[in-house]
This record gives C-alpha cells, sequence and structure tokens, in this order.
C-alpha cells in the first residue's frame, strides 16, 4: 500500500460512524449601500496607502502628477492598459515607459521605479484591490519588484464586501489580493510600512 | 528542529524558568495587549461576527468528515491545472520528498515562505542533511534563523525578542547567509525592515526553488491560498521557476467561496487587520511554474480518529488564542517545547505526537514528558475558546487529553482513595472529622510526590468542622 492509499484508508477509518455534518449553503452577502466608493477610498487609506478620488476623464492628469511627484524614472506599463493612462505615463517629462514584451527578467523588473495597472476588482469593507493578472494589469512580478504601485480602479470595480468579490474572482487565474502596501508587525508588533513588496501604493479611484 | 524540540524538560519546569525572564515578560505583554487590541477592534466590527465563526466551524466540520472524498477532489483539480501531487505519511517521508525534488533541478539552494507545516516536520535540517541550505524570507523567521533560536509564536515567530535584541543578531549573523547589515543599523523597527529588505532581495533574484505552504487549499478548484503581510510570500510563489508546496490535509475547503468565511475569519483573528497586506491565489503551474504538492499527513489522521480531540484540526493557525492566554502572556511559546505553542499547541503537539507515552519500540512515535504536560500548561480560563474563530473548545479537549495522558502510580492511587471516599457519604463524614482532628498537623508541604503540588500552591486550611456537622450540631434543619 503506497502513502496515498495508507492516508485514504486512516481517514476513513476515523471518520468512520462519525455523525454526517452538512455543508453550510453559502451565506448571504450584505446589500450593496451606495457609499461602496467613498469607504473603498477611506479603508485603502487606512492603511496608509495615498488615494485620490477623481471624476472619469480626470484620472490622466493625476497619474502624470503622481509620476512626477514620485521623480519616477522608468515606469513598466502591462500590455492591455488602456491607452489614454499609457500616454498620461508618457506625459510625465523624462519618464521611460518600460513594456514586458519580450518578458521582462526579475533583475529588469527590480531596476524600474515604479508600475501603474488597473485592477479586476475593489474590496469596500476591507480597502482590498484584486489583481487578477488581465489585460492593463500583467504578470503577478510586474506589481511586486517595483517600489512603487500605481492602481486605477473604476467605480464600477468595487464591491461591497469580501463574499462579493470572492464570487466575482475567477480561481483558474493567479490571483493578488493588495490591501495596502507591504508590511510587517514582526517587530514588537509594531506595524511597519515596507518590506519586500511596493513600499509605496497609490490609488486612483474613479468615481 | 523537529517537532518537539528534542531534551527540553516538562512544561512546569519550563514555565518556572521562563517567568523569571523579566525582559521576556516585558516584550511578551506588550505585544500581546497590543494584538488584543487591535483584533478586539476589527473583530466588533462585523455584526454578523457570530454566525462568520459557526460557518467556518461547520464547514471545517464537514470537509474533515468527508476528507478523504475532498483529497481526491483536490488531487484530481492541481493535476489537471498542471501541477504535481505527492502523499507524505509522516515527516521522513514529506522531507524526503521535497529533498528529491529540490535535487531534481540541480540547485542547492531554496527560499522559503514561512510555514508552520515544514517547521513542525523539521524540513530545514532534512534539507541541511542533504546539502541544500533553505533561506527563510518571512521576517520573524529570518530573525529566528539568523539567531540560532526556536520560534515562540505562531504568527510572529520572534515574539520574545526586542528591537534591541534584533538588531544585534542582524548585525553580527547577517554577513554569514548574505549580505551584511548596513553598519549604522538602528533599532529602528523601519531599519531593521529595510536592512531585511536589502539582504534577501539578491536572494530572491537568484532563487530558482521556493518552498511554501498554504493556509487553504480548494477541492473544487485545486486553488492553494497563502496570506501574508510582508511581499516575501509573493517573491516566493512568483518568481522562482519551481514551486514546491507542503500543506497539511486538515487545510482543505470544499468549495472556492468558503474562501470568502475564511478570508474574514483570518486577517481579523490573526493580526487584528481587516485584511493582510497580500493574499495570493494560484491553481496548479501557473505562468509558467512548475508546481508540486505535497499532502502531508504526519499524525493528523490520528488525531481525527479522535471523537473530542479532532476539532483541533479545525486550527487556521490565526494565532489569536496565544494573545489571549494568561498563560502564554507569562512563560512565552519556548515553554511549550514545540513549534505549535500556547493554548492551540497544547491541544495538538500531544495528539500529533500520540496520546501514548514513547518507548524504543515505538519508533519515534508517543508522547514525551514534555508532551504529556502540556494538556495542564493551562488554567481552563477558557478564553482561548472564546477568541478562536472556528471555535475549537480548547478546555474541554485539555480536559479529554488530561485524562488520556499517562499519569504517576502515586496520583492514580490517591484518585482511586478519592475515589471510593466520595463514593459514600458515611466514609466522607468519617474523613472529614477524622481530617479536622488532625488539622494541626498537616504541614506546610507534602512530601514525597505531593511536593510537586504544594510547590506552587498553598494546602488549604482544614476547618476543624465540617458544614454537615455545624449544621447537624445547630439544628439548622429545625430553624
Amino acid at each position: 500500500m503506497n502513502s496515498r492509499e495508507r492516508i485514504l484508508a486512516r481517514i476513513r477509518t476515523a471518520v468512520a460512524g462519525a455523525p454526517q455534518v452538512p455543508l453550510v449553503p453559502s451565506r448571504p452577502a450584505a446589500a450593496a449601500t451606495g457609499r461602496e466608493i467613498g469607504l473603498f477610498a477611506e479603508r485603502v487609506a487606512d492603511y496608509r496607502a495615498v488615494v485620490h478620488v477623481v471624476d472619469p476623464g480626470k484620472e490622466d492628469a493625476v497619474i502624470t502628477e503622481a509620476l512626477a511627484r514620485r521623480g519616477a524614472r522608468r515606469v513598466v506599463v502591462p500590455g492591455g492598459l488602456p491607452q489614454e493612462w499609457e500616454r498620461a505615463v508618457r506625459d510625465h517629462p523624462g519618464c521611460e515607459v518600460v513594456t514586458d514584451d519580450p518578458p521582462l527578467s526579475a533583475a529588469e523588473l527590480d531596476a524600474v521605479d515604479g508600475v501603474v495597472t488597473g485592477c479586476a476588482a475593489g474590496v469596500a469593507e476591507t480597502g482590498t484591490i484584486v489583481l487578477d493578472a488581465g489585460p492593463g494589469q500583467g504578470r503577478r512580478a510586474l506589481t511586486l519588484m517595483p517600489d512603487y504601485h500605481l492602481c486605477l480602479v473604476r467605480a464600477g470595480q468595487i464591491v461591497a464586501g469580501v463574499p462579493q468579490a470572492v464570487a466575482a474572482l475567477d480561481p483558474a487565474r493567479p490571483l493578488t489580493w493588495i490591501s495596502g502596501p507591504s508590511a510587517t508587525s514582526d517587530i514588537e508588533l509594531d506595524r511597519v510600512e515596507g518590506v519586500h513588496g511596493p513600499r509605496t501604493l497609490e490609488v486612483i479611484v474613479i468615481r | 528542529m523537529s517537532g518537539t524540540f528534542l531534551g527540553m524538560p516538562a512544561f512546569p519546569g519550563n514555565a518556572a524558568a521562563a517567568v523569571r525572564d523579566s525582559q521576556l515578560r516585558f516584550n511578551l505583554h506588550k505585544a500581546t495587549r497590543t494584538i488584543r487590541g487591535k483584533r478586539a477592534a476589527v473583530v466588533g466590527e462585523l455584526p454578523d461576527w457570530g454566525e462568520l465563526r459557526a460557518a467556518g466551524k461547520e464547514i471545517k466540520d464537514h470537509t474533515l468528515r468527508n476528507l478523504d472524498r475532498y483529497l481526491l477532489q483536490l488531487e484530481e483539480a492541481v493535476t489537471r491545472a498542471g501541477g504535481r501531487v505527492h502523499w507524505a505519511a509522516d515527516a521522513a517521508e514529506a522531507n524526503r520528498i521535497v529533498a528529491e525534488l529540490v535535487e531534481a533541478t540541480g540547485e542547492t539552494k531554496v527560499v522559503k515562505v514561512k510555514s508552520m507545516a515544514t517547521q513542525e516536520i523539521g524540513l530545514n535540517e532534512a534539507l541541511a542533511e542533504r546539502g541544500v541550505t533553505a533561506y527563510e524570507t518571512d521576517l520573524a523567521e529570518l530573525i529566528v534563523q539568523l539567531g540560532d533560536d526556536w520560534p515562540s509564536h505562531i504568527l510572529v515567530p520572534a515574539i520574545h525578542r526586542n528591537r534591541s535584541e534584533i538588531r544585534e543578531i542582524f548585525r553580527e549573523k547577517m554577513a554569514e547567509w548574505g549580505r551584511a547589515a548596513p553598519e549604522d543599523l538602528t533599532d529602528e523597527p523601519r531599519a531593521l525592515a529595510e536592512a531585511a529588505r536589502l539582504h534577501l532581495r539578491e536572494r530572491f533574484l537568484s532563487s530558482k526553488v521556493a518552498i511554501s505552504g498554504a493556509n487553504f487549499m480548494i477541492a473544487e478548484t485545486g486553488t492553494l491560498v497563502v496570506l501574508e503581510s510582508e511581499g516575501n510570500g509573493r517573491m516566493c510563489l512568483t518568481l522562482p521557476e519551481t514551486l514546491i508546496s507542503v500543506v497539511g490535509i486538515e487545510k482543505l475547503l470544499p468549495r472556492w467561496q468558503d474562501l470568502e468565511v475564511f478570508l474574514q475569519l483570518l486577517p481579523r483573528s490573526s493580526t487584528g487587520e481587516r485584511m493582510n497586506p497580500y493574499t495570493s491565489t494560484w491553481t496548479g503551474a501557473a505562468e509558467g511554474q512548475e508546481f508540486h504538492l505535497v499532502l502531508l499527513d504526519n499524525g493528523r489522521t490520528d488525531v481525527l480518529a479522535d471523537e473530542v480531540g479532532r476539532q483541533a484540526l479545525r486550527c487556521i493557525r490565526c494565532s489569536a488564542c496565544l494573545n489571549v492566554c494568561p498563560v502564554y502572556e507569562r512563560v512565552g511559546g519556548h515553554a511549550y517545547g514545540s513549534v505549535y505553542p500556547g493554548p492551540i499547541g497544547a491541544i495538538l503537539t500531544p495528539q500529533l505526537h500520540g496520546m501514548t507515552r514513547a518507548t524504543p519500540a515505538s519508533h519515534g512515535r508517543g508522547i514525551s514528558e514534555l508532551d504529556a504536560s502540556l494538556p495542564y500548561a493551562s488554567s481552563l480560563c477558557g478564553a482561548c475558546f472564546e477568541a478562536c474563530p472556528v471555535a475549537i473548545d480548547i478546555p474541554e479537549v485539555l480536559v479529554h487529553l488530561r485524562a488520556k495522558a499517562p499519569h504517576p502510580r502515586s496520583e492514580r492511587l490517591a484518585m482511586r482513595a478519592a475515589g471510593w471516599i466520595f463514593d459514600r457519604p458515611v466514609r466522607l463524614a468519617r474523613t472529614q472529622r477524622f481530617g479536622g482532628r488532625l488539622r494541626r498537623f498537616v504541614p506546610g508541604r507534602l512530601p514525597g510526590p505531593g511536593a510537586a503540588w504544594t510547590d506552587t500552591r498553598d494546602i488549604p486550611d482544614i476547618p476543624a468542622e465540617s458544614f454537615r456537622d455545624w449544621w447537624d450540631r445547630t439544628e439548622g434543619s429545625t430553624r
């Protein structure tokens, strides 16, 4: 008997005779309140991320300004980023735009100053952004190596809570749930932003 | 280190030494008080916390009852998504599988995401024996590894260290493992985190193989889930060409949608945040990576066979029970002598090792003296049960294990005598009268085996007369 068979047999013996426990049906998600956008912005800011809420069409100028303020020289943009956003990145004077086609090595990614992406979903209750490696987001390393991540979230992508986000996402895609900048509480449980992931997260919410 | 730190004396001895360490007590008090406050605030934010907790419990109970079926479903889903699944009955087999997988890549260095399962099986030591160096990348694990220390908390393994101790470890040891700490390193947490970032960056860029655990596995989709804070997890899960995940068989959830419950329960219970900074999920071979999943039993099926004790397998390793435990707060994690300290460790460690005494013939199975003492490392106050996000009744299991643990002959004799006395009112009354007459001769400390009890307790004064005798003498029933 191999270990697979042995483990399965041991499980069957262990639970034989134990009462069956029904699987709880999916829990009803809290209804949308219409306050999601404001709550999302508030909760993202709670993690000490920089948050802007702008009207549609106004985000381009904020992108350019943010990159200028950051002083980003080389910025990576994922394939499928809306053209007007990419143009806004190029509008930042002296900025070299780097694409991931052909794929950049980890060392090359480590050498860029920042990354600009969209997202797959935003969770209002927890201030979380979810990336699914889809268009405008890139593969996972793109939003990991650079020290600065500028992320754009459209109002329609924001859901009320975790249950709605889980229901909306595709588990077949590699997902990254991001709640604020990289952080640690390993030293005296004192929260410090910035260890290995981007130390600065800036979010533009398009209402 | 393996599942239990070898050569550790039993818990009472460890505890007595730990409470005399005032630096340790100060560090622990500060840290546990901070995290308790944070947890209470974010748990209080959710009006349906009680329902979430009940749902978490039921989903886990359902999964454990049908574990065979769900493991097979998971295996099929992971395989379909391009991953390879391996089954390990015990620590030695899991270590061998991982070592062979690493050797097949030709690499001698691997990066690791913090994982309780790999600590439990002593993977780092097993790899070192075969010439493979495992580099811990979680900040607290790095502190423990560099300091040649033991973890003392599930979530924050270096909780027993304060900032100046950490600075000393970094300054003295970082150079031996890679990039040295900056000359002018201060003890500011921000500076220490920066030092860790620089120290590990090169390592992440050059590593071809990573080893992780997982917080959850989804049977229906074959998805693995890792929650973390620093981004070291994302580095390990994303950059290397080969990813090996070692996961206990109880980490399973049936459906993708079940994550909605656990992604709310775990971060709030664990770090006291609405959500941890990073959660990664992947299914099979993601983005062209080679992916291996090692499913680990290592005593879990024994725990599953115990009707009362099996609820310990619901544990999602949040460490809320440690942070609220009055015993843990005072003695710290090392006293438990296991990678699983605190209340959950007191019920998990002895059960994983099997509740019978280790003998030369038991081939490493069986409990040590330390294991046997763990169910007593509690005042049974119940704070752990209240804090547990999956409602593990830890006091119930502690009492259950106390009954199962081996007891010394003197204790068994004393208990049998007490049982005989309490069995009949007449016997009890006579014993009480006899005791009352001898009360002047009762020593402050008991001799022989009883000394262990009176070392930390006062013998209560024996009254001259029992209540019943007083009641009869004063004709209480006729008044």
